[in-house]
């Protein structure tokens, strides 16, 4: 039994042996196959062999990708990625939720904006300046936990919002302070200085495109931060937390400092936001108080949740995922295959399940182009609000689009929608089928007709029907370990 | 013989308790009889409103449990409170925190010195566990804890007791759950730690075969009060003891 190996089905324990019992979970989640014997010599590969390979490859990336938006694309994605290290710190180790975290983002860029810029005359050297905001970002932290050491859960996370409210109201605010204008109010800081490394400062445009510097540098503090946050869970601080995480009142009595670790891995999140702010504002070269505010901090968790809380690549392939989809759904023409795909790949992920799914996606196609037929021959305004060519094109054959129905439209389709759906929950086995025929029809008809008019809000519907998709299917995220909740 | 843990009149009118090191004595009751709030006293993580708890002569009264488990008390909880997410080895090497030194920004650039101190609480981690012979070794060490049995998972309590290098242990129902091989086994095992572990332990134990294999001294308690002790015979033969247990029965089977 001893030199069977790790991973082999066969030569492994017999069924039911205490060691079979206990391999159980590891077993259903190998797959067969080439693909499964892949996927073990993968994970045979060392956390920093990925990061190195990780990191040459987005550096290639503006190699063959000139162009600026690409460019300022990757470098926010850096910084999600950096934003999503640091919440994972907090929440994915620290078990603490925090819902000011993008307060110290903020805090971080407004200190830049502070120490270098125009608005008091101070331009303190970059590589001074950096150090001490981080330092700063880590005191505000530890402050901010001082009260809040003895909370947990939702206690936590209602005083940790309210301080991000009062970072808005401060910053907003800071326009008159006994008369003094600090922070510029809803105007923010303007003409903030760019990074000044090794004797020269870090121009953000070259040539009029969007200089590579800046993103060798976020990626060059993403794998210290990768790397730094690492190797503190892999020491005692980091089991330290995973244990106040897992148990608080046994790792106190196993004699861990409990207070002391919230307050210091509060630190360790607000520093590396404090440090991303700082990036982020040296790069935009103006700061305003909106920027940090509840969109970011949704964007962030998103992150982290989408891709396994706990898990540094997981928070990293979260932000890779969801920081570009954010830049594509912006525009509608990509939104819509996005919107689609998601359709039919949630289709097709869930007609595993059952045949009849299959049938229902056919029969889904074919009422659409029915009805648009029809519909198309009895009045034209019932296909007038279309557009054309391409995927649109295709799209448009199927879904109608009543122009002279605009006004009701909206209301009538999302109650209409919501009420299907409802039933389809409701009903069970062939009931259910032929009523998702209609459910996805309906959904494809809103997406058309309401959703793509508004892009901002669209975005964001897409990005939460992604994460109920995933948490459906993944419940810890893309990257997560498998966890039980203690009973 | 010299107490290494004493407690003088804590109110819950246990009217005192002391433990001398290197003994074994056990604290039995009906339930409710206030034996796991006695540990969570002397841990800790309760006050008691009056009374004095001294560890080796010096008082541990307000301190905070990890402050009590650095100067040398360790436990073991009823309900079982392992950290389920971490590895089996992980669990017993989250416990060092207390007696090691490794900073944060020494972890962050793995010193030398840090990384030797990382090998020796690993080292100690495998020691604690092959204190179970082969139960908690080799492939289960990377095992998360939730996916080992019940009696598995109160030896990891055990062990992981052990790693914060405690002078006195405080057993809350080792046995319980155990089939009567596993609660035998367990005696043994008690009797090991004092006797290769050189612990000092306390223990609060319903089986009353373990009582007799591995008590000391016994103490008996109902409703927070010191109702006897002395040895085991002498305390299982105790009036106020048998009536503690019988009533309780009786009310039991009147239901």
């Amino acid at each position: 039994m001893s030199d069977s190996t790790p991973h082999g089905l066969h030569e492994g324990p017999a069924v039911g042996q205490d060691e079979w019992v206990a391999r159980h979970a590891e077993r259903t989640l190998l797959r067969g196959g080439p693909l499964g014997t892949l996927e073990q010599r993968l994970r045979r590969v060392p956390w920093w062999a990925w990061l190195i390979l990780f990191i040459a490859a987005f550096s290639l990336l503006p190699v063959f990708e000139q162009s600026g938006y690409v460019r300022r694309v990757s470098f926010d994605t850096v910084l999600y990625m950096l934003l999503a290290l640091g919440l994972n710190v907090v929440v994915g180790w620290g078990g603490l939720l925090d819902l000011g975290y993008v307060a110290f983002y903020g805090i971080g860029a407004y200190a830049y904006a502070l120490l270098d810029s125009d608005k008091f005359g101070i331009h303190l050297p970059t590589l001074v300046a950096v150090p001490l905001i981080v330092a700063i970002g880590a005191i505000v932290g530890l402050l901010l936990g001082l009260p809040s050491r003895r909370l947990t859960g939702d206690y936590l996370a209602i005083v940790t919002l309210f301080f991000l409210q009062l970072f808005q109201t401060i910053t907003t605010n800071g326009d008159s302070i006994n008369g003094h204008n600090v922070t510029g109010g809803p105007n923010g800081i303007l003409r903030v200085d760019p990074l000044h490394l090794f004797g020269h400062d870090l121009a953000v445009q070259h040539g009029g495109v969007f200089a590579v510097s800046y993103l060798y540098v976020a990626l060059g503090v993403f794998a210290i931060v990768f790397v730094a946050l690492r190797y503190v869970n892999e020491s005692r601080t980091g089991r330290a937390w995973r244990s106040l995480r897992e148990d608080p009142l046994a790792a106190e009595a196993m004699g861990m400092p409990v207070n002391w670790l919230k307050l210091l891995s509060f630190g360790f999140g607000a520093a590396v936001a404090a440090l991303t702010g700082t990036l982020f504002a040296s790069l935009s070269a103006s700061v305003f108080p909106l920027t940090f505010y509840f969109v970011l901090l949704i964007t962030v968790y998103t992150m982290v949740i989408l891709g396994g809380s706990g898990s540094q690549a997981g928070v990293v392939a979260g932000a890779l995922i969801v920081g570009p989809m954010l830049e594509v759904l912006r525009d509608a023409s990509k939104s819509r295959v996005v919107f689609f795909v998601a359709l039919v790949g949630g289709l097709v992920l869930f007609s595993r399940r059952s045949r009849g799914l299959g049938i229902v996606a056919l029969a889904t196609l074919a009422v659409g182009f029915a009805l648009h037929a029809i519909l198309g021959a009895i009045d034209s305004s019932w296909i007038a609000g279309e557009h054309q060519g391409g995927f649109a094109g295709v799209v448009d054959h199927w879904v109608v689009a009543p122009a002279h129905l605009a006004r009701w439209i909206q209301p009538a389709s999302y109650i209409g929608l919501i009420a299907v759906v409802l039933l389809v929950t409701l009903v069970q086995g062939r009931l259910r089928l032929v009523l998702l025929v209609p459910t996805l029809y309906l959904a494809a008809f809103v997406w058309e007709n309401v959703m793509l008019a508004k892009p901002e809000p669209a975005r964001y519907i897409v990005l939460g029907l992604m994460l109920i998709a995933l948490m459906i299917l993944r419940p810890n995220g893309l990257l997560g370990e498998r966890r039980v909740e203690i009973i | 013989m010299p107490a290494l843990l004493e407690l003088r009149g804590v109110s819950l009118s246990f009217g005192g308790l002391h433990v001398a090191e290197g003994e074994v004595v056990s604290v039995i009751g009906p339930n409710g009889a206030g034996k796991t709030t006695l540990f969570n006293l002397i841990t800790g993580i309760y006050h008691p409103d009056a009374g004095d708890i001294a560890l080796d002569g010096e008082s541990i009264l307000g301190l905070q449990p990890h402050v009590i488990s650095k100067r040398g008390v360790s436990r073991t909880f009823q309900t079982l409170r392992l950290f389920l997410n971490m590895s089996v080895k992980e669990n017993v090497m989250a416990a060092a925190y207390g007696h090691t030194r490794a900073g944060v920004f020494r972890s962050m650039l793995r010193t030398p010195g840090m990384r030797r101190e990382e090998r020796e609480i690993e080292r100690l981690a495998q020691e604690r566990l092959a204190f179970f012979g082969k139960r908690l070794m080799g492939y289960r060490w990377d095992q998360p804890a939730y996916s080992l049995s019940y009696a598995n998972r109160r030896r990891l309590e055990i062990a992981r007791a052990t790693a914060t290098n405690p002078r006195i242990l405080l057993l809350d129902e080792p046995a319980a759950g155990m089939n009567p091989a596993e609660t035998h086994e367990m005696t043994e095992l008690i009797g090991e730690l004092r006797t290769e572990g050189g612990y000092t332990i306390l223990v609060i134990e319903h089986d009353m075969h373990v009582v007799e294999g591995i008590s000391d001294r016994v103490v008996a308690l109902d409703h927070g009060v010191k109702i006897a002790e002395g040895s085991f015979d002498a305390v299982a033969t105790n009036e106020k003891v048998i009536e503690a247990y019988l009533g309780l029965q009786a009310a039991a089977t009147t239901k």
